[in-house]
């Protein structure tokens, strides 16, 4: 039992903080444009397999470090000559815009890399078990995977809070217009900070492209529960984030490898319904059976009962 | 009034004549999915052209109606109903309108980006239930019956896709004029105000809320209807029909059509049905294309297609649409030639054979030459076609230059 709950304590740490890297990009552009970036995993996908195509020539550690400056780069571009260009026609046509964009990226990379799974590596380097605990493994690759998000947490929040770039980017969220006065080229800071977003969630891409397997479907399975998070923890809060991302990664962990029901729920009330009942569905469905449906739940949940999120800002 | 039902008139006699022209299996499959999406597409621009309100999850109530539908009609086959199969759409209404009463209760409270991140959600958790609850929509497998049962409706059985497709007619009609007259409503009128100015309709007394819930509730109504043709048609629904890709058809669909003109989602059904199914016969890379479109609609033609033929309105009164033929072939013709010569790259990049068979042409992809013309041509046009656009841009602000007449 034991044994169950640390591992799995231990991938919804690992699920939560490669989460919170794609949240963190995203709530930040949000905060910065009001639009919500539904391209957004995307750049995840896009990182996974540039980092793919350079680590079969390079190695793994030259995709690394190249993969998320490329997708950083594709990102600044599409900001510049796509989202800058339709921002006059509103918020709306942002938002079809970067769910376009979501679409037409995984048409490119379709064609570019085909349709097929891509065998993409984790480096040999890494490839052995970190410690050994109740016969069970936890490799390597999984402890560089949160070394690497940590790493990333801590940077982000001493650049946003302690640089003077950072102190700049804050100022540019609540006051463009003032910063613009003060002599700061703010549209160009906006394409910087989707460039790094973008960049991040590149990132993220090149180091769960290995775990979770790159394929074209990659950004549809993570991308609607990066919105849940960035939903959930309050839109815009960067704080709220990382306390959201956590909690989804360890939420579906849990679900996952519980193996409790409805059955056991019935059986502790006393109830019992024979196996023709219309709702058999319902009254013999488990835990991990509808793990990929909680953070959604939670989701509808939240707006339903406090739309601001966890740390949101109350609406004006 | 005989100018206002010109329109309308000329709308169901072309969809009464269309599958005379075309009598194929293939054709009628295809005027079949097109009258499906044009309700389909019409109910969605109800919610986002007209409401204001952009859902990511309109899918659901398609396919719960169409679910309900597939259900009906099996419940026909099994005599525990007796009704005629032509009701089955509006078994489909019914329960997207019930859906959407449910859910819009609670969705509506905003617009905006908290009510779509809810229709995602609501779409995702739907979707994603589908596949738990095997029972009620059948899994991945799906559930089907049979549309041949049940009473006969003058002595029509619908076994042939034609019977069906005059059915869709009657009712794509029914809901067509339905869904123009509650635009025409005070209801219809005010959700375009709560569209544009949500605080300035609260002050004249209306709750926004209640306004946008009557909206969604309609359009979940005639997506419902939609989802029992489709059921119709198909006699069997899966989970796809209810999931985010569905969803996401249906927004590209009104958006290309055109969100702000009633028209515009028809133009954009009709549209996409031929794009899915013509141009998927010529190319696996239609989706890569149709990508490239919505992007491309998005921004540059932010009101689609119905949009830009619009924009000639001013030029047309004016009488001085002619004026404008000549600028639009200077630039059109270059602009033609480089689209066809950039797809014709993008084909020679995908394809594994030597010989590419492309608008009547061989094209060796193993030459060089044939690259380099094909680059030369794409580059060459695309040139011409940025310098040919200031003429263009002269000739149409001189025709769209109000007349002397006007200024005083």
């Amino acid at each position: 039992m034991l044994e169950v709950f640390i591992f799995a304590t231990l991938n919804g740490l690992v699920t939560g903080l490669l989460l919170f890297m794609l949240a963190s990009g995203l709530t930040l552009i949000f905060s910065m444009m009001g639009v919500l970036n539904f391209a957004h995993a995307s750049f995840y996908m896009l990182g996974a397999y540039f980092a793919y195509s350079i680590s079969s020539y390079l190695g793994f550690w030259t995709g690394l470090l190249v993969a998320p400056i490329v997708v950083g780069a594709c990102g600044a571009l599409v900001e510049r000559y796509g989202l800058r260009h339709v921002h006059k026609h509103g918020h709306v046509a942002e938002l079809v815009f970067t769910f376009g964009l979501a679409f037409l990226i995984e048409e490119i990379i379709q064609f570019l890399w085909g349709r097929d799974t891509k065998n993409y590596q984790q480096p040999d380097i890494l490839d052995f078990p970190l410690f050994t605990l109740f016969g069970q493994e936890f490799s390597a690759y999984r402890g560089f995977m949160i070394f690497i998000s940590v790493a990333i947490f801590i940077g982000l929040y001493y650049t946003l809070t302690r640089s003077r770039i950072g102190i700049i980017i804050q100022a540019a969220i609540t006051h463009p217009h003032t910063v613009a006065n003060l002599g700061h080229n703010v549209p160009m800071i906006f394409m910087g900070v989707f460039g790094v977003g973008s960049a991040l969630a590149g990132l993220a891409g090149v180091i769960a492209g290995p775990v979770l397997t790159t394929f074209p479907g990659m950004a549809v399975v993570l991308g609607s529960i990066v919105f849940v998070i960035v939903v959930i923890g309050g839109l815009g809060s960067l704080a709220g984030a990382f306390v959201a991302s956590l909690l989804i990664g360890l939420l579906q962990s849990y679900a996952i490898a519980s193996d409790v029901g409805m059955p056991d729920l019935l059986d502790l009330l006393g109830v019992s319904f024979e196996r023709s009942h219309p709702l058999n569905d319902l009254w013999t469905m488990t835990l991990p059976q509808i793990a990929p449906i909680l953070p959604f739940l939670l989701l509808v949940l939240m707006l339903i009962f406090r739309p601001t999120g966890l740390l949101g800002k109350r609406e004006e | 009034m005989l100018k206002k039902l010109a329109p309308w008139i000329g709308f169901l006699a072309t969809m009464i004549i269309l599958p005379q022209l075309f009598s194929s299996i293939l054709a009628i499959s295809i005027l079949n999915q097109m009258a499906i999406a044009i309700v389909f597409a019409l109910a969605y621009n109800m919610l986002l052209g007209q409401g204001g309100m952009l859902s990511f999850g309109h899918a659901v109530y398609f396919g719960l109606g169409g679910f309900m539908a597939v259900h009906a009609l099996v419940m026909i086959e099994f005599e525990t109903v007796y009704f005629s199969v032509v009701l089955i759409p509006l078994i489909g209404g019914l329960f997207g309108l019930l859906a959407a009463i449910f859910i819009g209760s609670f969705s509506t409270r905003k617009a905006g980006t908290v009510f779509a991140m809810i229709s995602l959600g609501i779409g995702e958790l739907i979707a994603a239930s589908s596949l738990i609850f095997a029972d009620f929509f059948g899994g991945e497998a799906g559930v089907s019956g049979d549309r041949t049962f049940g009473p006969l409706f003058f002595g029509v059985d619908f076994a042939q896709d034609v019977e069906v497709y005059y059915l869709a007619t009657f009712w794509v009609f029914v809901a067509t004029v339905f869904m123009y007259l509650f635009t025409q409503t005070p209801a219809g009128r005010m959700a375009n105000a709560v569209r544009d100015n949500p605080e300035r309709a609260e002050f004249i007394g209306y709750s926004a809320r209640k306004v946008r819930f009557i909206s969604f509730c309609a359009s979940g109504l005639f997506a419902g209807v939609a989802g029992g043709l489709f059921a119709m048609n198909y006699e069997f629904l899966t989970e796809e029909n209810l999931n985010a890709a569905t969803s996401g058809r249906v927004l590209l669909m009104a958006y290309i059509g055109g969100l702000g003109y009633f028209i515009g989602p028809i133009i954009g059904a009709v549209i996409l049905t031929l794009m899915n199914s013509l141009l998927s016969n010529y190319t696996e890379l239609w989706m890569l294309y149709l990508g490239v479109m919505f992007v491309l609609t998005v921004m540059f033609l932010p009101r689609g297609f119905a949009g830009f033929i619009m924009m000639h309105q001013m030029a047309w009164h004016h009488g001085k649409l002619k004026n404008l033929a000549v600028p639009y072939l200077i630039t059109g013709l270059p602009a033609l030639i480089c689209l066809l010569s950039a797809v014709a790259l993008i084909e020679m990049t995908h394809t594994q054979d030597e010989m590419l068979q492309y608008l009547g042409m061989s094209l060796n992809t193993a030459s060089a030459f044939t690259w380099i013309m094909a680059v030369a041509i794409t580059a060459g046009t695309a040139y011409g076609t940025r310098r040919s656009l200031g003429q263009l841009r002269i000739a149409w602000e001189n025709a769209n230059e109000p007349l002397t007449g006007d200024r005083e």
